[in-house]
C-alpha cells in the first residue's frame, strides 16, 4: 500500500468535498469527493480510505479505494488490489492488481506514432 | 425455467441468510493459495481466431475483474468491458417474493441496475459459467438482455456442467492465456474485515457460488431460442462450451 509521499497535496480522509475540484499538481486523495476532479498534467492518486464519485481527467490516476465515475488519464491507470471501480476508463496504459474490481469499459488510447 | 432439473433446492433463502450476516456486499476472491488449472477451450479457440484478425472490438466479460483478460484484448485494440453479474446478484435488496411467497431475485431492478448497455454494441460476450450459478429467476432474463446488447452476428461464449459434481463443481473465474486456453481460479467469497477483541483483523471466508442447476442440450436450446445458432463443444472435465451467434 503505497502512502502519500512529503510536499504532496493531500486531502485527509475526514475531508468531504462537493463540487469541482482542479489544480496543477500532484493530489492524494484519502476523502471523500463528489462532483468532478480535473488535474490535467499531473496524477491523482485515491487512497485507501478514499471514496470518489466523479469523472476524473489526470495524467496519471492511481486508485487504491473506491472510485464511481469515469476515468480519462492521459498517460496511464492504476487499480491496486484494493480498488473498486465503477466507470468507464480511456488511457494509454493501465495496470490492474489481482483482486480489483472494475465495473466498466477499458479503452486503450493509442498514440499516433510521429 | 421449470422444466430444467434441480440439482440444489433454490438456494436464494440461504444465500441471502449467508449474505445478511454481514453489513456490506461481498467480494469475489480467488481462493488463497489456490492452485490455477489451465484447460483447452474449443469455444475460445474459435472466437480468437476471429478477434484476433479484426480491430476495434467491443467485448462484455461477465466474469471477475480479470487484469489479465483486459490485458488480452486491450493489447490486441479492442475494447472491453468488465462486469460481474454473479457479484452483483448477491445484493440484498434484490430480495423479493413471487406470487406464491416463494423468494426470488427482482429480475427488473437487476437489470435497471446491471447490463445497462445499447442495442447491438458488443460483438462478443463472455458469459463463462454464469447460467449455472447465477440464480434461477435471473437466469433468462439475463439471456434476453445479452441477445439485445449483441450485435447481429455477435457471438456469445458460455459454459455448462454435464452432471453435478459436487465439491468438484466449485465456480470459478477464467483468465485467458492463449488462443484456445483458460486459466481456472477457484471463487470464494469474502465478507467485510473486521476487527476482533484482541485487535486482530479478521475476515471472514465462506465458500463460493454453488452450482444451482444442470442444463441439458434440450434446456440450453430453449435457452438461447432467440439466437440465430448454437454450437456444443464438449469437454473432458463435464463442461459442455456453447458458443452461440445472434
Amino acid at each position: 500500500m503505497s502512502t502519500p509521499a512529503s510536499g504532496l497535496a493531500q486531502i485527509g480522509k475526514s475531508v468531504v468535498i462537493k463540487g469541482e475540484l482542479s489544480g496543477s499538481e500532484d493530489l492524494y486523495l484519502d476523502g471523500q469527493v463528489e462532483g468532478s476532479i480535473a488535474l490535467k498534467g499531473n496524477s491523482l492518486t485515491v487512497g485507501p480510505n478514499g471514496q470518489v464519485r466523479a469523472s476524473v481527467d489526470a495524467k496519471g490516476v492511481v486508485v487504491q479505494g473506491k472510485l464511481e465515475g469515469n476515468i480519462q488519464a492521459s498517460d496511464r491507470v492504476d487499480l491496486r488490489k484494493s480498488a473498486i471501480v465503477t466507470g468507464d476508463i480511456s488511457t494509454q496504459r493501465i495496470s490492474i492488481e489481482e483482486g480489483a474490481f472494475l465495473k466498466g469499459k477499458v479503452e486503450i488510447q493509442r498514440t499516433d506514432p510521429k | 425455467m421449470g422444466e430444467v432439473r434441480e440439482v440444489r433446492v433454490s438456494s436464494v433463502s440461504q444465500t441471502f441468510m449467508k449474505f445478511f450476516r454481514g453489513s456490506s456486499g461481498p467480494e469475489t476472491i480467488p481462493a488463497q493459495g489456490s492452485q490455477k488449472l489451465t484447460r483447452r477451450s474449443s469455444g475460445l479457440g474459435e472466437l480468437s481466431r476471429t478477434w484476433d484478425s479484426a480491430e476495434n472490438l467491443c467485448v462484455l466479460d461477465l466474469g471477475s475483474t480479470s487484469p489479465t483478460n483486459i490485458r488480452h484484448f486491450t493489447e490486441h485494440g479492442h475494447r472491453i468491458y468488465s462486469e460481474d453479474l454473479l457479484t452483483a446478484s448477491t445484493d440484498p435488496e434484490l430480495l423479493t417474493k413471487d406470487e406464491q411467497g416463494n423468494a426470488i431475485l427482482d429480475s427488473r431492478k437487476f437489470l435497471a441496475d446491471n447490463l445497462v448497455y445499447p442495442a447491438a454494441h458488443f460483438d462478443f460476450v463472455l458469459c463463462w459459467n454464469l447460467p449455472d450459478y447465477l440464480d434461477e429467476s435471473l437466469v433468462k432474463p439475463v439471456v434476453g438482455r445479452l441477445w439485445s446488447v449483441l450485435k447481429p452476428g455477435g457471438m456469445l461464449l458460455a459454459f455448462f456442467h454435464t452432471r453435478d459434481a459436487g465439491p468438484d463443481s466449485p465456480c470459478h473465474r477464467f483468465h485467458i492465456v492463449g488462443a484456445d486456453t483458460l486459466e481456472m481460479q477457484k471463487i470464494v467469497l469474502r465478507r467485510e474485515a473486521r476487527r476482533g477483541p484482541t485487535g486482530a483483523v479478521h475476515t471472514a471466508v465462506s465458500e463460493g457460488f454453488q452450482l444451482q442447476r444442470v442444463f441439458n442440450n434440450r434446456h440450453i436450446e430453449n435457452l438461447f431460442r432467440d439466437f440465430a445458432s448454437i454450437k456444443f463443444f464438449l469437454a473432458r472435465d463435464n463442461v459442455r462450451e456453447v458458443l452461440v451467434v445472434r
